[in-house]
């Protein structure tokens, strides 16, 4: 287990179940182009890994430090509109790719470190509000600048040849699965999602990691032991920031296309909330979970819903309460749910179980 | 005898001096009656904000405690507007002064008393198990405003729905040369009526004074042997429900609802609570008045940026006083 | 245990804030119509003892009596309502308040009776002059005058007053003394917190000294006033050399 415990930095899941859970989570995303064959699914697998990516860099923030942010899809979209406006902008090519990310990861590391310098200062009340205003601001940056981002229909542009769908490794299908360069496309996201995991999970192991928890018990009692509380969770922030950022220029790669709509909005935002509490807050393997629970209730709860509220017909506002369009209420009133009686989410409960 | 949370005390003068400050400012770029005409809109936006925040600002500063679903009963205020109004179509479109003010009366007093009821539910079953926990009052009360923007559109439907103002408030009268809409007077005096009636309850009565005196240290309060969880509850139900007023005055304004009308405006919302200092309704209602008439300067000016000036505003006033314009308290 | 004469019984009272253990079972009676001095070392616990009498931090174990009742259970609001009057070491003075704001607010719903009033007022005739400005405009000393003031401007059955002169001139803290000696002559029951050993010798009836969260001497203050080698034992030199 000793090759094991350094990858995951010594922080074990802990837990039969949790452990068989992320490691089918692990398997499952490792083999999805032949256990799940076709485009569809496919696409949800890359999503579900840059969510992976997306809510625990949230969950550095959230989790480790004590602090809601609500401009994490601003960093995303940043990340993502590097990537686009350097492919649509400059050319096609790999070193567009990479000049693109490293333009959208340093941006959101240097506005992460401005919004922490800035309103860490003031009263901690200010800064969930400030970071939801500043979103809103790069929202509409993202919308009014249109010769750079497209505005409201966004970009949609050429990626690398060796990522595009024309692009063949093999004739004939292996395993029933195309090699393609959607398949390229979904092993470089899968495989730079769990590198930047393992890395997140280093980082909040280190003893960096632990000063961070640390401020979040006791601020005070931190400060007093001499640990400039400001300039830590300024650090995490820009941490958190500029792994949103590469999930953002995953995500980007994805689609071929980027949009105010598609990294920015409001709703994302509620969305990586919603991943990061259900699947247990400061665990980091708490995000892995809710973010499959997630974008699987996204593409696969909707059937479902449709199903009960047409079985429900004839009642008074029953089926509108089912209709598939209300997905996310039922998932608002789960995370209110796992707020009260879980506050360490899917991750807690079941490591609760073990002890 | 004049109370401490709206006086403007002499060390004060520059945030006293920033609203005609920025009035003036902006006149040398337009027309006398284009100026006037944007003044009058900025205030009326202004005193509708000001409805809207002012509970925040209470509930914030008294209670500390960190709701985001305010705008959930802004919304609600909205929503039942339109019921209002569909209840009333007759009323509402009649030539008639006094059928139409019925009609907004009406609808104001549905909203009062809903988002007020609606406001008690959420602070006994929501809110009171949280106090002091500051994180989990974030996000329970995203969660709050998720279920409550679902459960709006699975009542009203999921489109945009048109609201009419009331025929005898469409339209304008002419003022000094320039056009003054009918409705934005209302908006503006109803708001004023709102912050007098505020002013007196807190200075005049001794629970304004509780208030007042929580505001800056809630533990002393309890040490002189009031129970402040009472208190907690009747600002809950005034700010919830003028939350509600507000969204009915916002949503006439804007003559179209839709379920995220709440959810738009707590940006602004806390844009106003930030620039004016929490706990604080002077502030409130200066910051207020501060957002409205710089929206409406800028959208004239330059209307991409009218939503994100606001943003650069708050920013340049935190750079300046990191609590806002009138701090209150220690904490 | 039935001791008639104390208003106020403590017994092997223990608190924790957070993960850490403040007071070890402290036990302290103060009698009816006296004044007990309350003294100890710097973070002996004299702060959070008064904090857990009022309710303000929750005893771990432990009972408190309050004229017989059991109070430990209480809120905070309702330990008030008993006739208990706290004075914070930060005062609790609302600056944005007036004077007379202040004092309105210790008062009953029927506001001041005129004479309570002008009784106090002719205690600290320098509130009368600040009556309508806010309190945050007061001096340090002028602050600790409209607290106390604040804490008998009803009749009270226990005063509770965490550290009144700390950081204030001798001028000022005399003023504050000859206050003490009128409260006494109405027979008001007071526990005080002090480190100033010259005013706790010049007010004090009773004392007990803390340390480590725990009372370590009970007795007659005229008697530790007397007694040199006692005070150097109880108190270190710090406080005793204080004055």
């Amino acid at each position: 287990m000793r090759p094991l415990d350094g990858l995951l930095s010594g922080d074990r899941p802990g837990g039969l179940v949790l452990s068989l859970l992320l490691l089918a989570v692990l398997l499952g995303l490792a083999f999805a182009p032949f256990l799940f064959p076709g485009t569809r699914p496919l696409g949800v697998a890359a999503r579900i890994c840059i969510f992976i990516v997306l809510a625990a860099s949230y969950d550095v923030m959230l989790g480790y430090t004590g602090i809601a942010s609500f401009a994490h899809t601003m960093f995303f979209g940043m990340g993502a509109y590097g990537v686009a406006i350097a492919l649509s902008k400059l050319w096609a090519g790999w070193d567009a790719v990479l000049l693109g990310t490293a333009a959208g990861v340093a941006l959101a590391a240097l506005v992460a470190i401005l919004i922490g310098l800035l309103s860490l200062r003031v009263r901690a009340i200010f800064f969930s509000m400030i970071t939801l205003a500043v979103a809103s601001f790069a929202l509409i940056l993202a919308t009014e600048l249109r010769d750079l981002t497209g505005g409201e229909d966004g970009l949609t542009f050429s990626v690398p040849r060796l990522l595009t769908p024309e692009f063949r490794l093999a004739a004939e299908p292996v395993l029933g699965a195309r090699l393609d360069g959607r398949l390229v496309t979904y092993y470089l996201i899968f495989v730079l999602s769990l590198a930047l995991f393992l890395l997140m999970l280093r980082v909040v192991n280190s003893p960096f990691g632990r000063v961070l928890q640390a401020i979040r018990e006791n601020e005070f009692r931190a400060e007093a032991l001499g640990y400039r509380t400001v300039a830590y969770r300024t650090l995490a922030g820009a941490l958190s920031a500029a792994m949103a950022a590469l999930a953002g220029a995953m995500m980007a790669l994805l689609l071929r296309y980027n949009g105010p709509a598609a990294t920015l909005s409001f709703d994302l935002m509620v969305d990586i909330l919603l991943m990061v509490v259900i699947g247990g807050m400061g665990t980091l393997y708490g995000p892995v979970l809710g973010a499959v629970v997630l974008v699987m209730a996204e593409y696969y709860l909707q059937p479902a819903m449709a199903a009960v509220s047409g079985g429900l017909k004839g009642w008074p506002v029953l089926p509108a309460l089912f209709d598939p369009d209300r997905w996310l209420l039922w998932l608002g009133v789960l995370f209110v749910l796992i707020v009260y009686f879980f506050p360490a989410g899917i991750v807690g409960k079941l490591r609760e179980g073990r002890r | 005898m004049n109370g401490a949370l709206l006086r403007f005390r002499a060390g004060d003068w520059g945030a006293y001096a920033i609203l005609p400050v920025m009035a003036l400012a902006t006149l040398p770029a337009m027309s006398f009656s284009t100026w006037l005409t944007l003044t009058v809109a900025g205030i009326a936006m202004g005193m509708m904000l000001f409805l809207m925040a002012a509970g925040l600002t209470l509930i914030f500063g008294l209670m500390q405690v960190f709701t985001f679903a305010h705008g959930a009963f802004i919304t609600l205020g909205a929503y039942l507007a339109v019921s209002v109004v569909a209840v009333m179509a007759g009323w509402s479109a009649a030539e008639s002064w006094w059928l139409n003010l019925a009609v907004l009366a009406a609808a104001l007093l549905v909203a009062l008393v809903a988002s007020g009821a609606a406001g008690y539910v959420f602070e006994r079953v929501i809110i009171r198990r949280v106090y002091g926990a500051h994180l989990r009052q974030i996000l329970i009360t995203v969660g709050g405003l998720i279920i409550a923007e679902q459960l709006v559109v699975a009542l009203w439907g999921a489109n945009p729905l048109p609201l009419p103002k009331p025929a005898s408030l469409r339209g304008s009268i002419i003022l000094g040369g320039a056009a003054i809409e009918k409705y934005r007077i209302l908006a503006a005096s109803l708001g004023l009526l709102a912050y007098a009636g505020l002013h007196l309850l807190l200075n005049r009565t001794r629970v304004g004074l509780l208030v007042r005196a929580g505001v800056e240290n809630l533990e002393m309060v309890e040490a002189l042997g009031y129970r402040i969880r009472r208190l907690f509850i009747g600002v809950f139900v005034i700010g919830t429900a003028l939350a509600g007023i507000g969204g009915v005055m916002w949503a006439f304004y804007q003559e179209l609802v839709t379920r995220s009308i709440g959810g738009d405006m707590t940006i602004l919302i806390f844009i106003i609570l930030i620039i004016g200092g929490l706990g604080s309704i002077g502030g409130c209602v200066t910051a207020a008045v501060l957002v409205g008439l710089v929206t409406n300067y800028v959208g004239f000016l330059a209307p991409k940026l009218a939503l994100g000036s606001t943003i650069v505003l708050m920013m340049a006033i935190l750079l300046w006083r990191p609590r806002g314009l009138f701090p209150v308290g220690a904490r | 245990m039935s001791d008639g004469a104390a208003l106020l019984r403590l017994a092997g009272i223990h608190t924790h804030i957070g993960r850490y253990h403040i007071l070890h079972g402290v036990d302290l009676a103060v009698r009816r119509g006296r004044l007990t001095m309350l003294l100890g070392r710097n973070g002996a616990g004299k702060t959070t003892t008064l904090r857990t009498i009022m309710g303000l931090w929750r005893r771990s174990a432990g009972e408190i009596d309050f004229d017989g009742r059991p109070i430990g259970d209480l809120e905070t609001p309702d330990i008030a309502r008993l006739g208990i009057a706290y004075v914070p070491e930060t005062m609790g003075i609302f600056a944005q308040l007036t004077v007379r704001e202040n004092l309105l607010l210790a008062t009953g719903p029927q506001g001041f009776d005129e004479a309570q009033l002008e009784a106090v007022l002719a205690l600290f005739p320098a509130l009368r002059e600040k009556w309508h400005n806010a309190a945050g405009s007061l001096s340090g000393g002028q602050k600790q005058m409209l607290a106390i003031s604040r804490a008998i401007i009803e009749p009270r059955r226990l005063l509770i007053v965490d550290e009144p002169t700390k950081g204030l001139a001798p001028a000022v803290i005399q003023l504050l003394i000859d206050a003490f000696l009128r409260l006494k002559q109405s027979a008001t029951t007071i526990l005080l917190v002090e480190q100033n050993f010259h005013v706790a010798r010049s007010v004090g009836d009773d004392v007990a000294v803390m340390d480590d969260g725990r009372i370590v001497h009970t007795g007659a203050m005229a008697d530790l006033a007397a007694d040199e080698t006692l005070q150097r034992h109880l108190l270190g030199l710090s406080l005793a050399s204080h004055q």
